[in-house]
């Protein structure tokens, strides 16, 4: 059931409307649960087993991890006045050893999971190319939708269990609707237990204001998806799948098209997401801040695709920071290589990892892992040339100046597009050489020789795909600007509202890229 | 407190009224879109107008032909009541199957009882739906019923869905920028483009050489088709109708001697006449230099009026049939469409004569 088509939308209309009039307050995760898991089922019945496995895994040893730290605490407790405090340093350690050998179990049965079924073929693939000889024949496994979003989450849920940041949830249907929870299951966001439990098992009462922005969004995601995204999709096939006719300038032009899919397509379904589950009463965090506003790259990641950044963030590189082999590392560069240096070595191997860590997660391909790294090259020489900026601007007082600012949007928003390409060309070779025609036969001219008319799409189909992208650009401006949501201020002014519901779902009904004649193009980020 | 609560009720009033409006305009517009968007089959490729038009006649039918190309192009209606007082109705489409036939026939039987039932058996040799677009063709023009969703069922395409028929506008939403004035002018209403069912087409070119017959691997007619024909028996049966089988003189494409010896086997079985017209073409005087318009494949009016003349008689022979010529209020109908045939062919010889060739009609007419 893909979220673009009219069963998906039949379905939430007929669950949101099951949700307030039949089915008492209290019991309504269960009916959640139940349309999750029939998402799931329709999707292909084999995923439930998969998700199925690790909700059960995760919830299981987080259940036996609490009990353990909880007695753990309670014989501290009791004996506290009995322990030395080398016996109690030794009982701590010996028992935390046990915490993380349970957590350590958690995290190899989950990410096992998700490892052998997105990365095995890849792993033989690579294995093959190394090897010669006979090849490994590769293995018939299916990916799970969703697996990587709902595995992330349970990793998280353990991890924060583990460390005791976090309550345990007992009642295992429950913890599988967190796993499962059907908006978010194809694309995200990679939600937190303890931000999504507060509103998934005690959502809020019925709300007339709460239903209307969810509708909205709703509209303005598939607007977003259907009429800009799945538009432009047809160009970039078009371009990308003959990479050697459309050099140089129509390098640009897959940047500026991949730059508008991509935010499009994701923005869009994580709009669908949020506000079907704003509907329900359920908040679930937001992943954009309008990241094509950042003025550098560092910025640009803390608003784009924010829970994964957050992720990798909490559960990479500050537990690796100061893990006591990188506290070693880091004391012992410092005595070697200096202060200066030496202080950098640790944050630099965190930071690696992470972005060889984002880059995988986002496909078991190689263009994916040179594009986490190609971004670790970039964040880390900004970092550095980070004093020599301060200089620059201090001396010419840029910092202060409007168009500096417009400027330094405009060249995150171009150096973070040419990243994009390994992504659009998914062939690390390809892209380079893609990326270098723009600067060797740009040849603007060819653009206006008619060949822009023949990737697919026609004169309306620019027309509208321009005019769409202008009023998202201008909601996200009003934002930027004056950090007014559109629709609090239409809502305010009600029937304004009703009329924009009224455009936006005709704009969609009439001027989407839907049904015979388009591919149903699923979402980006549904095959992570 | 009162003007809080008179605000209150004054902004629940606004917001109860805007949602409504808002719903009912969103309801009216996607009902006007769709109207607009769907295609109108009213130049060029008419075929998808042909089978709504029954629903706008109002005389009785004792005949009713059910085919395709074979039977909209082939038999003139208005000759048949002329010449016979036979009153008739073609319900035929493009590429129109065996399945949509029985179908059609069953959606007709909602509306009336025909004496004879006359089928071409051309379409026997598909056992599979075919195309998307001939398939809209014929089923979008069927009221709702339980025979059209049948009928959908069974046509239905690889990457076709019941959703897209029960609301053409997804199917057809992405028009929007092929729209031509044929679109606008004709939102709400459509002009008739058959007389009964017939198509008419007044140009001629001579029957060319057809291609050699391509040799099959195996000549069996499809069962799924010949089950439709049983349905199709049947359901006549049932329903005291006379069922004709016939194959229309026109020879391609190709109407294999092994498909005709199963029908004939059919009729022979089933008490069934079956008339193959392909033997009877000098019989009834049809010459193919000057009574086709497209080098053979169908007739035009001058042969459609002469193989109407032909089955009429038939017809007329076989069956006890109302000369309704003496109905004045059924003949006085059937004036209004001989009116409409005369001027349809008049308006198509005068363009022959300035143009040379028919630009208001077939390919020349089609917009883009």
């Amino acid at each position: 059931m893909l979220f673009t088509s009219l069963p998906f939308v039949l379905f939430v209309a007929i669950l949101v409307l099951t949700y307030y009039a039949f089915v008492p307050h209290n019991e309504r995760w269960g009916l959640l649960l139940i349309a999750s898991l029939g998402f799931y089922f329709f999707a292909d019945p084999r995923y439930l087993i998969f998700i199925f496995v690790t909700a059960l895994t995760a919830f299981i040893i987080a259940d036996i991890t609490e009990d353990y730290n909880a007695k753990r605490k309670a014989y501290l407790k009791a004996n506290k006045a009995d322990m030395d405090a080398d016996v109690k340093k030794k009982y701590k350690a010996t028992t935390t050893r046990v915490t993380r050998l349970l957590l350590a179990l958690s995290l190899i049965i989950n990410l096992g999971i998700l490892a052998y079924t997105k990365y095995i073929n890849f792993f033989i693939e690579n294995i093959n190319a190394v090897r010669g000889g006979e090849p490994l024949s590769f293995v018939n496994v299916i990916i799970p939708m969703g697996i990587s979003f709902y595995t992330f989450q349970t990793v998280s849920y353990s991890i924060d269990v583990a460390r005791g940041t976090c309550k345990a949830q007992k009642n295992f249907w429950k913890f599988l609707l967190f796993v499962s929870f059907f908006p978010q299951l194809v694309q995200g966001p990679i939600s937190r237990y303890e931000d999504l439990s507060k509103t998934l098992y005690d959502p809020k009462p019925f709300d007339f204001r709460n239903v209307s922005y969810g509708f909205i969004r709703i509209l303005f995601g598939y607007f977003k998806k259907l009429v800009i995204a799945d538009r432009l999709v047809i160009g970039l096939k078009t371009l990308t799948e003959s990479p050697d006719e459309y050099k140089g300038a129509f390098v640009f032009v897959v940047m500026m098209f991949y730059a508008a899919q991509l935010y499009c397509d994701f923005t869009g379904g994580i709009d669908i997401t949020i506000g079907i589950a704003q509907m329900l009463g359920i908040t679930v965090k937001e992943n954009f801040d309008l990241p094509y506003f950042s003025k550098n790259i560092k910025e640009y990641w803390n608003r784009w695709h924010i829970t994964m950044g957050t992720w990798f963030t909490d559960y990479i590189f500050f537990p690796l920071s100061v893990s006591s082999r990188m506290l070693k590392l880091s004391k012992w560069s410092r005595n070697h290589l200096g202060n200066a240096i030496g202080k950098r070595v640790t944050v630099y191997i965190s930071c690696f990892c992470v972005w060889l860590a984002t880059g995988i997660w986002h496909g078991a391909a190689w263009h994916f892992v040179v594009w986490g790294l190609m971004n670790f090259v970039v964040i880390m020489a900004s970092q550095e040339l980070e004093p020599l900026y301060e200089r620059f601007h201090g001396r010419f007082g840029l910092k202060t100046k409007g168009w500096y600012g417009a400027f330094e949007i405009l060249r995150t928003f171009l150096l973070m597009s040419s990243l994009k390409l390994f992504d659009c060309y998914r062939d690390v070779g390809v892209t380079f050489r893609m990326f270098g025609s723009m600067f060797t036969t740009f040849n603007a001219g060819k653009l206006f020789g008619g060949e822009l008319m023949n990737l697919g799409l026609s004169g309306g189909d620019y027309l509208v795909a321009g005019l769409a992208i202008v009023i998202v650009f201008l909601i996200s401006l009003v934002k930027f600007l004056k950090g007014t949501d559109v629709r609090e201020w239409l809502y305010d002014r009600y029937p304004l509202f009703v009329l924009s519901c009224v455009c936006l779902l005709l704009a969609v009904a009439v001027f989407g890229a839907y049904g015979a004649g388009f591919d149903a193009s699923q979402f980006i980020y549904n095959q992570f | 407190m009162e003007t809080g609560a008179k605000k209150f009720t004054y902004k629940t009033l606004v917001m109860a009224v805007s949602t409504v409006l808002g719903v009912a305009v969103t309801v009216l517009a996607l009902w006007f879109l769709q109207k607009l968007l769907v295609p109108k089959y009213q130049r060029g490729v008419v075929e998808g107008s042909m089978i709504e038009e029954y629903y706008d006649s109002n005389e009785p039918h004792e005949v009713l032909f059910l085919g395709d190309c074979e039977v909209y192009e082939n038999i003139s209606t208005v000759t048949l009541y002329e010449n016979y007082g036979i009153s008739s109705y073609i319900r035929g489409s493009a590429q129109q199957l065996t399945w949509q036939s029985y179908y059609l026939l069953e959606d007709t039987l909602r509306y009336e009882t025909p004496k004879v039932v006359v089928f071409n058996v051309l379409a026997l040799k598909y056992g599979e739906p075919q195309s998307e677009s001939y398939n809209r063709m014929t089923l979008d023009g069927m009221r709702w019923s339980s025979s059209k969703w049948n009928a959908i069922d069974a046509s239905m395409t690889d990457g076709e869905s019941m959703i897209d028929y029960v609301f053409p506008f997804l199917r057809y939403h992405s028009r929007w920028d092929e729209l031509t004035r044929t679109d606008f002018e004709h939102v709400l209403d459509k002009d008739r483009v058959t007389i009964n069912g017939y198509y008419m087409r007044a140009d001629v070119m001579p029957e060319a050489e057809f291609p050699s017959p391509m040799p099959l691997s195996d000549y069996t007619l499809p069962q799924s088709a010949m089950d439709y024909l049983m349905r199709m028996y049947e359901l006549c049966r049932e329903n005291d109708i006379e069922l004709v089988l016939i194959k229309a003189p026109t020879l391609y494409p190709y109407w294999y001697e092994q498909w005709d010896a199963q029908v004939r086997q059919f009729s022979y079985d089933y008490n069934v006449p079956y008339i193959n017209y392909i033997y009877l073409r000098d019989i009834m005087g049809l010459d193919m230099s000057t009574d086709t318009y497209d080098a053979g494949l169908h007739l035009n009016i001058y042969g459609a009026e002469k193989f109407a003349d032909y089955i009429g008689r038939y017809l007329t022979n076989s069956f006890e049939l109302t000369d309704y010529r003496q109905i004045p209020e059924v003949a006085q109908q059937w004036e209004d469409d001989i009116v409409f045939y005369d001027a349809l062919r008049d308006a198509q010889l005068a363009e022959l004569q300035q143009y040379g060739e028919l630009r208001s009609w077939g390919a020349n007419a089609i917009e883009s």
